[in-house]
């Protein structure tokens, strides 16, 4: 008897579990069972599992029969006269979705060619045994599986143009390329995928050699003749956004250009943007603290409210504004209603961001690198008909990974560019090397795809040839604009005194356990005292109990609680998150007492 | 001056083992010059290579042997033991040692034979491993038959299996009284190839269930050979002997078998070793290991490094392990303890018995933001008042 199991939940057993699965699967395959639903025979287990739940990853595959795919060329030319589709196919069995634990059931067979009577399934295209983003990846069977892991991964930060309508949508932290272009070498998921309509990348002159050490270590150099003809060039959106939000009592913020009086009042310089009603308009050039939508709220403990009347008054300031090492130009505001009715404003701020040193750009192959150099034009090597390269591509990054597919698009894509066509790079069905080359030499180059180049300095011919060619760059979202942190002095945490952490906060970079071990193995104390010197204080000790005493501001006199007029406080120098230590000592009902030598 | 006494002049200077390297190594006929030059390099080399006055040896210990331990987590290739035995290796294993773990997740020996019997043939190594095996009653049984009426166990036995084990019937019967409770040796009768155990009256009335079910399962499990804890053996050749590797350990009852080399035969077991062997060997065994595991790794890490924490471990004279309960335990300062793990019973304990913290530890320094006591921060200026005074008040000029 084998057990059956419903979405992980035994239902019942069945003596043939061959026989039942191949049932269950005829049924799903005549549409008396959804198309989504799973079985599979498990033989560690011996058990049957169907499964029906939400989450299971499906790809579809050509049932096969008697070593024959059920897909005929009738089918194909009914579906390229429009009079079936491919949910029909589907109905009708033809085409059906395996989950992972069913594929561990089926024996696939990748090309038509290779079909067996064992086999069960055939790939609707050998290229599917990448997966939708893999197979974005041109000529992605000539390289390691790794690489086609990285390049598929990064196409999805690429930035491109996510959606038409991004002119009038709010979306949070998004980029959009300013020149998207088709890729002149691509794959047929490419014109599948619908992707063509909004490319993510570029094709850009590659040239693979050295500049001056500035690509060592995956980084690229860019020719910016070419960032200012607009390569890389990309919007930067992020939106703010407030609510007059309701507190018990019938109180409620108000979106409005604060009045001085209330707590925590910013300066008005901080607020001259603003109009009448308290909003920014679009258009203006905004940065760091400038107010984008003035609010006040009420004080925020009402009962509170007699006993410290003095403090809590007023209102309290809470305006939205532009946080530390952020700028850029109001693209849109709206003033809308929120889910509970109230008031709502959303501001959209667009940055342009160019192409600098420190940005991350990548081919489609997993070569991916950052700006090491940006170069004049006059600077950059020159071909012999005057080409300049958009980007200069290390050599070194190529033996270790072993992407040859990156090295045959520089070759397609230089025959692509010159005869203006596409070239297809679909894996496994791609136009063969042999002939790019063939066509590179009848169009009057190398057909390896070398040239002879010059150099912009002093004009002399280089000794060695440089394989140039054209492809398809990807500009990645991580810039450098939204990730560069400094800081010399800056704000402290309240508790420990010690700098804030992360970059909206202008924080520091913590010198943490292991960087303090470094120093201390270097015998380098007295650099790590200053190092960890960023919370120090001075805190008053009594010399006659070793309790910390109290100094008197106003009357410029340290005095200790406990011994009165006896007490004998000395000054000690220490961080403060020792402090707080012995402070939490006491809260935990240990008394520490400092003993103190005399030497100072 | 001869070559022997400018050696002897460098006697103080250099090593014994270094002199005698060079000594070696440099051509008999050497002119007297090029031998000081060679001499006098040597000791500037040997002086470089010294650690300086103040060098944090246990925290650069620490960090050697710290690095490359990331990089055995990283390298995720499986090293699967030598033929067929499981033993734990890499980073689980390291920690093991150094947390001084009393039992191990795989203990193991190395028994080497002493001569003559280390040219014996692969047979004759089988039968010496077989008779180190933990052998169970039940592996040298065909059959076990109760008798509830006369409240009999008959087991029946292999007799080919015992005499190849070359068991005899007294280490059976022993065995039997010793390890099942309230049998005493006239209950436990031979008959040609049957032990007949008779369930005495005064078990089977201390008992509501029938403790005859309960002796015949637990006489399966009876140790009638072999040496206890020792479950699995595999005789392995190694530089054209064979060497017994064994799963399980018990180095005590090994070293006292007539037929085993007690100077090479191991335990992966420390505790074992020092048991037996006493700290000096623990100490020993502790450095081999841990150097043995980094450099199957494909690492390399000074032995130094690992000889300080052998000692580290072994200084009290007891083996503890680098945990909160070995050696920070023995940390003077209350605060350098509350910093390793469970500050807040360190600290509530060290109150309680009112304990006085120095601040003279590395770890405490820190906390204070004070200099710490290594490096640079070691020397203190002292000055002699007396002789200031001597030069003069610098007024007056």
């Amino acid at each position: 008897m084998v057990d059956v199991y419903l979405n992980g939940k035994f239902v019942g057993s069945t003596d043939d579990a061959q026989c039942f699965v191949e049932k269950f699967r005829s049924l799903r395959r005549s549409g008396k069972v959804d198309a989504t639903v799973s079985i599979s025979y498990d033989e560690v287990h011996d058990s049957v599992f169907i499964e029906a739940d939400s989450g299971r990853v499906m790809r579809p595959l050509i049932v096969v029969k008697d070593g024959k795919p059920l897909l005929t060329d009738e089918h194909i030319k009914k579906l390229e006269k429009g009079e079936i589709s491919w949910d029909d196919l589907i109905k009708q069995g033809i085409i059906e979705y395996l989950d992972a634990s069913e594929e561990e059931n089926a024996l696939v067979a990748i090309t038509p060619e290779d079909l067996t009577e064992k086999h069960t399934h055939l790939e609707i295209a050998p290229f599917g045994i990448f997966g939708w983003a893999g197979s974005l990846v041109p000529d992605i069977n000539h390289s390691p599986g790794a690489r086609m892991s990285v390049g598929a991964k990064n196409q999805k930060q690429a930035v491109g143009v996510y959606a038409l309508n991004y002119n009038i949508r709010f979306d949070m932290d998004v980029h959009t390329l300013h020149y998207p272009q088709k890729p002149i070498f691509k794959t047929a998921t490419e014109d599948v995928s619908g992707i063509d309509y909004h490319p993510v990348g570029q094709n850009v002159v590659v040239a693979v050699g050295t500049y001056l050490g500035y690509n060592m270590e995956d980084a690229i150099v860019i020719n910016r003749g070419s960032i200012d003809r607009g390569f890389g060039r990309s919007h930067y959106y992020r939106v703010e956004s407030t609510e007059e939000l309701k507190y018990p009592g019938g109180l409620h913020d108000t979106i409005t250009i604060p009045d001085k009086d209330v707590l925590g009042y910013r300066s008005e310089y901080d607020y001259r943007y603003l109009e009448e009603d308290g909003i920014i308009s679009p258009e203006v050039h905004v940065a760091e603290n400038d107010v984008l939508v003035g609010k006040v709220s009420p004080p925020r403990f009402l009962s509170a409210g007699e006993e410290y009347e003095l403090l809590s008054e007023g209102d309290r300031e809470s305006s939205v504004y532009l946080k530390h090492g952020e700028k850029g130009i109001v693209d849109s505001v709206i003033i809308t209603e929120s889910s509970e009715g109230n008031k709502m404003v959303k501001i959209k701020i667009r940055d342009l961001k160019i192409p600098e040193i420190g940005d991350k750009f990548i081919s489609r192959h997993g070569q991916k690198g950052v700006v090491g150099l940006i170069v004049d034009p006059e600077d950059m090597p020159f071909t012999e008909s005057g080409i300049v390269p958009d980007i200069i591509f290390s050599h070194n990054s190529l033996p270790s990974r072993m992407t040859f597919s990156h090295m045959i698009e520089m070759i397609a894509g230089k025959v692509g560019a010159l005869n203006g066509r596409f070239v297809d790079g679909t894996p496994f069905e791609s136009e063969s090397e042999f002939d790019l080359r063939k066509e590179l030499q009848e169009l009057g180059f190398r057909e390896n795809g070398v040239e002879t180049m010059y150099n912009p300095v002093t004009g002399e011919m280089y000794k060695v040839t440089i394989f140039i060619g054209s492809m398809y760059y990807l500009r990645l979202k991580h810039l450098v604009s939204n990730k560069i942190q400094a800081r010399a002095r800056g704000p402290v945490q309240i508790l420990t005194r010690q700098p804030t952490e992360g970059r909206s906060r202008e924080g520091g970079l913590r010198l943490g356990e292991m960087e303090k071990d470094a120093f201390v193995a270097h015998g380098a104390a007295m650099v790590l005292k200053e190092r960890f010197s960023s919370d120090n204080t001075t805190i008053p000790v009594c010399e006659n109990c070793g309790n910390i005493a109290v100094y008197d501001v106003i009357k410029d006199r340290a005095y200790c609680p406990v011994c009165g007029d006896k007490s004998n406080v000395v000054f000690v120098q220490t961080s403060y998150a020792f402090k707080l230590f012995l402070d939490e000592l006491k809260s935990m009902q240990i008394l520490p007492r400092l003993g103190l030598d005399k030497k100072v | 001056m001869t070559n022997a006494q400018i050696f002897e002049e460098y006697s103080g200077k250099l090593p014994e083992n270094l002199l005698e390297e060079i000594k070696l190594k440099v051509p008999k006929r050497i002119s007297k010059d090029k031998l000081k030059k060679i001499l006098d390099l040597a000791v500037e080399e040997y002086e470089q290579s010294l650690v300086e006055p103040g060098e944090a040896v246990g925290l650069i210990a620490a960090q050697s042997i710290g690095e490359p331990a990331t990089q055995m987590t990283l390298n995720t290739k499986h090293f699967s033991g030598v033929a067929e035995m499981n033993v734990t290796l890499g980073l689980p294993r390291i920690i093991e040692v150094v947390d001084a773990r009393k039992t191990l997740s795989t203990p193991s020996m190395n028994i080497y034979l002493k001569p003559p019997y280390d040219k014996a043939s692969k047979e004759e190594v089988k039968n010496f491993a077989n008779r180190i095996k933990e052998t169970h009653l039940n592996e040298i049984a065909t059959q076990i038959d109760v008798d509830l009426a006369d409240q009999k166990v008959e087991i029946t036995l292999d007799m080919d299996k015992i005499k190849a084990l070359e068991l005899k019937q007294t280490v059976i019967k022993k065995a039997i009284k010793k390890q099942i409770r309230g049998l005493s040796e006239k209950d436990i009768v031979f008959e040609k190839d049957k032990i007949v155990l008779k369930i005495p009256e005064s078990l089977s009335k201390e008992q509501e269930v029938d403790p005859i079910f309960k002796i015949k399962e637990k006489i399966k499990d009876v140790v009638v050979g072999g040496i206890h804890n020792i479950t699995q053996v595999l005789p392995v050749l190694e530089n054209g002997e064979y060497v017994i590797k064994t799963a399980g350990s018990n180095l005590k009852a090994v070293l006292a078998l007539d037929f085993v080399d007690p100077s090479r035969t191991i335990t992966n077991n420390i505790f074992e070793i020092y048991d037996v062997l006493g700290i000096e060997a623990a100490r020993q065994a502790i450095f081999n290991e841990i150097y043995s595991l980094i450099e199957q790794q494909g690492l390399n890490v000074d032995g130094r490094h690992i000889q300080l924490i052998s000692d580290a471990m072994c200084v009290s004279g007891k083996i503890s392990g680098i945990t909160r309960y070995g050696i920070i335990k023995s940390k003077s300062s209350a605060l350098s303890r509350a910093a390793f793990e469970t500050p807040i019973r360190h600290l509530t304990e060290a109150a309680l018995s009112g304990e006085v913290d120095e601040f003279k530890s590395v770890n405490d320094r820190v906390m204070v933001n004070g200099i710490l006591p290594v490096g640079t921060g070691l020397v203190e200026i002292s000055m002699d008042l007396t002789k200031l005074n001597q030069g003069g008040d610098a007024n007056e000029e």
